[in-house]
């Protein structure tokens, strides 16, 4: 293990300048350097990233990797234009090179960085001790062999069980032209299972997962080895006597936690700034006007503490801050970094991130979730002559241009005169993102975090997310199967 | 504090001495077997939208990775880091992981006999894709996105048009005594309009066109004449009624429902029992004229390699020619050496490696046999369906084969493609799409590893409004 012992500090910075020899002489010259040619702004990211993953596959330790990795990312704005250049060699040569490299974007005479950096003051939102994980193999090796015990109980019909664990440790570092100094040690960590049910000729799957930003004390209760491998257990069993998914447009009601991976790709893409700004989001230009029943109300929160889409600053420096988007159905604002925040006029809601220091950030989610409502989840359901009852998702997807998005069940049931029936085999469920939560009727107070497993993609960048939602019920959305 | 960190650069970076001393050193330190890879890449991209560069990105990195074992027990690790002192972590990072894992008896590097590499020139490199001067680089991206907007007036925004090149050289060293490695290179040329009808209702599509030669690149204009014409025909989609119908799978979105039929076939889905496939070898799975083949091997109609071609597979055995489906009947599992053991056979020669964890199966040039019908026959005959574009969503279980997806195209009415469709999806059970093929077409073209000619299938379900 190559984490090294750190003693608490107030920063993190001192990592970056032990470890590669980093001084704030040189991150003046390269910033320097990286406005040579005229830019408007111009920021490092410095990132070191160490990651383990272990796993047990029929009842042993199969597989047990590591891997570091270290870098910096430098980039230069010049008006809507950005130049980007990595490198994954920390000496100060290769470190100029990239800075001059990115600096030709711009072509103008050199401008002068502000000298001084004035730090981010820092959350701290991961109750994991600083300098990160203890790495005692052994604690993690007994969660994934629980994990399997419990699986491989749960009923004989259960044939295959995989356990993963994987955590990491992030590191970074980020200097700016405008003074932004920020640095943070990321922890990130998850406990997966799969399985595989078989009865005569059909086999099925279920897989459940939890985590976030903290220790290993986290997995218990909802998260613990036995609740999570029983969950996918169960999933697969079930799954075994499911009947087709009908299809066609009905009545649907959402359960709570997970499924708000809805409001993930019906509006939450959408409203990333960067596609509002080009204007090729349907939400384009809607601020102000209603996308949502009066019952909804959407947050983008990544200040709670602990949660796998949580960061005490963003990926260009800036405090991560909860952004109302869908008030009272009603459209209050984007998720914005620097570039869109100054080129629209906006605030910047610290939403900048990247999936490393190889990629270049942009405005992104951190925990969306909708509010709180009033109704009893059983009324709700009551409340359905004939309908779906979709308790767990896999992914989902959305075309933000037309609106359009789709996400996938893969536990959920009929409602047949208000009470849940048989069990259905996996649908795609299909809707129009602005029109999509107009049809919101009904909001329980049930409001759930899914348990740490979301991780989002954008052109190629793949960063952890959270969602959230109470128990809903939407009056109408196309279900996908192949039944009546 | 001093500002010249501890690490000299390395010049002229020797990766087959690198990968040959970490399988040294790792055997001083006790490993039993170990298997070393390096990866070395440099990319360039730029990205111009609304005629004005976006995005100008230059880099390049290397990696290390290392995979041990200490009898039947294994692990892994990588770095970014390649000085001594970063190796020397690796090494003792791996050994101490692999102490932690039990033994499988099915782990262990390919047998020495196995080994090997092709030996005729399979055309992956060409220093060409660099040569535009970098200002010719961004001229491209921007002829693709203005082709695009010139060609209608509908055409009205953008997500931009670039520009890609890349070169990368992989290295694979083990101490059964394989040693190889290969240099690749890839140039691309893409553009994502926006078309807007008279209500303001927007469309994205896209196009592109991408090469191992930059020369053998089709040009901006015709890229971005393309990626228009897709767009536009978005325009004015609406929903069709729930029913069932014939659907046809242009190329670009049948490749995927090869590419699953692959994954279903693949060893690590079948010895679990987790593929609607397993335990189906030699039985008629498919459409009689139904063949599917993976071939790593394969050179493209211009010469250069396949974008799926390789020397070796991720465990140093030569690449090669393997039937999955030939005339509906399953004639082979994709194997590596890990799941070939597991079901008693011997590799396909299919191992994927990434720079950690153990190796995974993948596929070279993987794709569906053309049949004789031509796009528009195939269409002609068929009173009332789909033509389906674009897919969304990741509805495809492999396990029970269950199939269900987001999807975008045109309603063909008497044999002819008429409006736009879109927020409907397509479902039913890969199983029984694979025996409802009822038509392919002759339009087999590789703009990718995986590629499939147009096909129909009968009796799956679409669910609309």
């Amino acid at each position: 293990m190559t984490t090294p012992a750190e003693s608490p500090q107030p920063s993190h910075k001192r990592y970056f300048f032990e470890k590669f020899g980093i001084t704030e002489r040189l991150l003046e010259r390269c910033l320097g350097e990286a406005l040579s040619a005229g830019g408007d702004y111009a920021d490092l990211y410095f990132e070191s990233v160490t990651a383990t993953s272990l796993g047990v596959d029929e009842q042993i330790v199969k597989s047990a990797s590591q891997g570091t990795s270290a870098g910096c990312g430098i980039r230069v704005l010049s008006g809507e234009r950005t130049g980007y250049a990595y490198t994954d060699n920390l000496s100060p040569e290769r470190l100029l090179h990239a800075a001059r490299t990115a600096a030709l974007i711009a072509s103008g005479p050199a401008k002068q960085p502000v000298q001084g950096f004035m730090e981010t003051p820092g959350a701290d939102l991961y109750p994991v001790p600083l300098g990160g994980f203890d790495l005692d193999l052994a604690a993690r090796l007994e969660l994934i062999l629980r994990a399997d015990r419990a699986a491989r109980a749960f009923d004989p019909r259960i044939v295959q069980v995989r356990a993963g664990y994987s955590e990491e440790l992030r590191r970074i570092l980020i200097a700016a032209s405008d003074g932004a100094f920020a640095s943070d040690t990321q922890p990130l960590c998850r406990l997966n299972v799969f399985v595989i049910a078989k009865e005569d000729a059909l086999s099925t799957k279920g897989s459940a997962g939890g985590g976030g930003r903290a220790g290993l004390e986290q997995f218990t209760g909802s998260k613990s080895p036995e609740s999570l491998a029983r969950e996918a257990a169960r999933g697969a069993i079930l799954q075994l006597g499911a009947v087709p998914a009908p299809a066609g447009e009905m009545q649907v009601v959402l359960g709570p936690g997970w499924p708000g991976i809805l409001l993930h790709e019906a509006v939450g893409h959408g409203l990333e700034a960067d596609f509002n700004r080009k204007k090729t989001s349907a939400f384009s230009g809607l601020i102000g006007q209603p996308v949502a029943s009066p019952k909804v109300t959407v947050v983008d929160n990544g200040t709670m503490a602990g949660r796998r889409g949580s960061l005490n600053v963003d990926d260009e420096g800036t405090a991560t801050q909860e952004t109302v988007l869908i008030e009272g159905g009603v459209l209050k604002g984007y998720l914005s970094d620097k570039l869109s925040a100054r080129l629209m006029g906006m605030p910047n809601t610290g939403s900048g991130r990247r999936e490393s220091y190889q990629s270049i950030p942009m405005p992104r989610m951190t925990n969306t979730y909708m509010l709180a409502g009033e109704d009893e989840p059983e009324d709700i359901l009551r409340s359905v002559k004939r309908g779906l009852y979709a308790v767990n998702f896999g992914g989902g997807q959305v075309d933000i241009t037309n609106g359009k998005f789709v996400f996938s069940a893969s536990e959920a049931y009929l409602i047949e005169d208000g009470k849940i029936t048989a069990p259905v085999r996996d649908a795609t469920l299909i809707g129009n993102g602005p029109e999509a939560l107009k049809y919101v009727s009904m909001v329980g107070y049930d409001l759930k975090l899914d348990e740490g497993i979301g991780t989002c993609g954008k052109d190629g960048q793949s960063v952890p997310v959270g969602v959230g939602m109470p128990t809903i019920k939407l009056d109408k959305m196309t279900v996908g199967g192949t039944g009546r | 504090m001093p500002e010249v960190t501890a690490a000299p650069e390395l010049t002229a970076l020797d990766l087959e001495s690198l990968t040959a001393d970490l399988v040294a050193q790792a055997m001083k330190a006790g490993a039993s077997d170990a298997e070393a890879v390096a990866r070395e890449g440099d990319e360039f991209s730029v990205t111009v939208r609304m005629g004005q560069v976006e995005t100008l990105t230059e880099s390049g990195s290397r990696a290390l990775g290392l995979r041990v074992f200490l009898g039947k027990r294994s692990a892994s690790s990588s770095t970014s880091d390649l000085t001594a002192d970063g190796i020397r972590q690796l090494v003792a990072g791996a050994m101490a992981l692999a102490k932690v894992t039990a033994e499988d008896s099915c782990a262990g590097l390919p047998e020495k006999d196995e080994f090997g590499v092709v030996e005729s020139d399979l055309h992956l490199y060409y220093d060409d894709v660099y040569s535009l001067p970098g200002a010719e680089r961004i001229e491209w991206a921007r002829r693709a996105e203005a082709a695009a907007l010139a060609s209608d007036p509908r055409i009205a925004n953008s997500d931009g048009g670039s520009f890609n090149a890349a070169t990368g050289r992989k290295v694979l060293a083990n101490s059964r005594g394989f040693a190889g490695g290969y240099r690749t290179s890839y140039a691309g040329v893409s553009v994502a309009p926006l078309a807007v009808d008279a209500d303001g209702r927007m469309q994205r599509d896209g196009w592109w066109s991408s090469a191992r030669c930059f020369a053998h690149l089709e040009s901006p204009e015709a890229v971005g004449a393309e990626a228009a014409r897709r767009a536009l025909r978005r325009l004015g989609a609406r929903r069709v009624p729930t029913q069932q119908a014939p659907i046809v799978f242009a190329p670009e979105v049948a490749r995927s429902l090869i590419g699953s039929v692959f994954e279903a076939a693949s060893g690590d889905s079948i010895w679990r029992s987790a593929s609607f496939l397993a335990g189906r070898l030699g039985e008629q799975i498919g459409a009689a004229h139904l063949t599917i083949v993976d071939d790593n091997t394969m050179l493209l109609p211009t010469g250069a390699g396949g974008f799926g071609t390789s020397p070796f597979d991720g465990e140093g055995l030569p690449s090669r020619r393997t039937v999955v489906v030939e005339n509906g009947i399953l004639r082979n599992y994709l194997l590596n050496t890990y799941t070939a053991r597991k079901l008693g056979l011997k590799s396909t020669h299919n191992a994927s490696r990434g720079l950690a964890g153990t190796p995974g199966i993948g596929c070279g040039n993987l794709y569906l046999e053309p049949g004789s019908l031509n796009p528009d026959q195939i269409i002609a005959a068929i009173p009332a369906g789909f033509y389906v574009t674009s897919l969304m969503g990741f509805g495809t279980n492999i396990v029970t084969g269950d199939y269900s997806r987001g999807a975008t195209g045109l309603w063909i009415e008497d044999g002819q493609l008429t409006h736009a469709v879109e927020e409907v999806t397509i479902a039913g059970n890969l199983a029984e799409m694979l025996r409802s093929v009822t038509a392919i077409g002759n339009d087999l073209v590789f703009r990718g590893a995986v590629a499939s000619p147009t096909l129909r299938v009968d009796g799956m379900t679409i669910a609309g409004a």
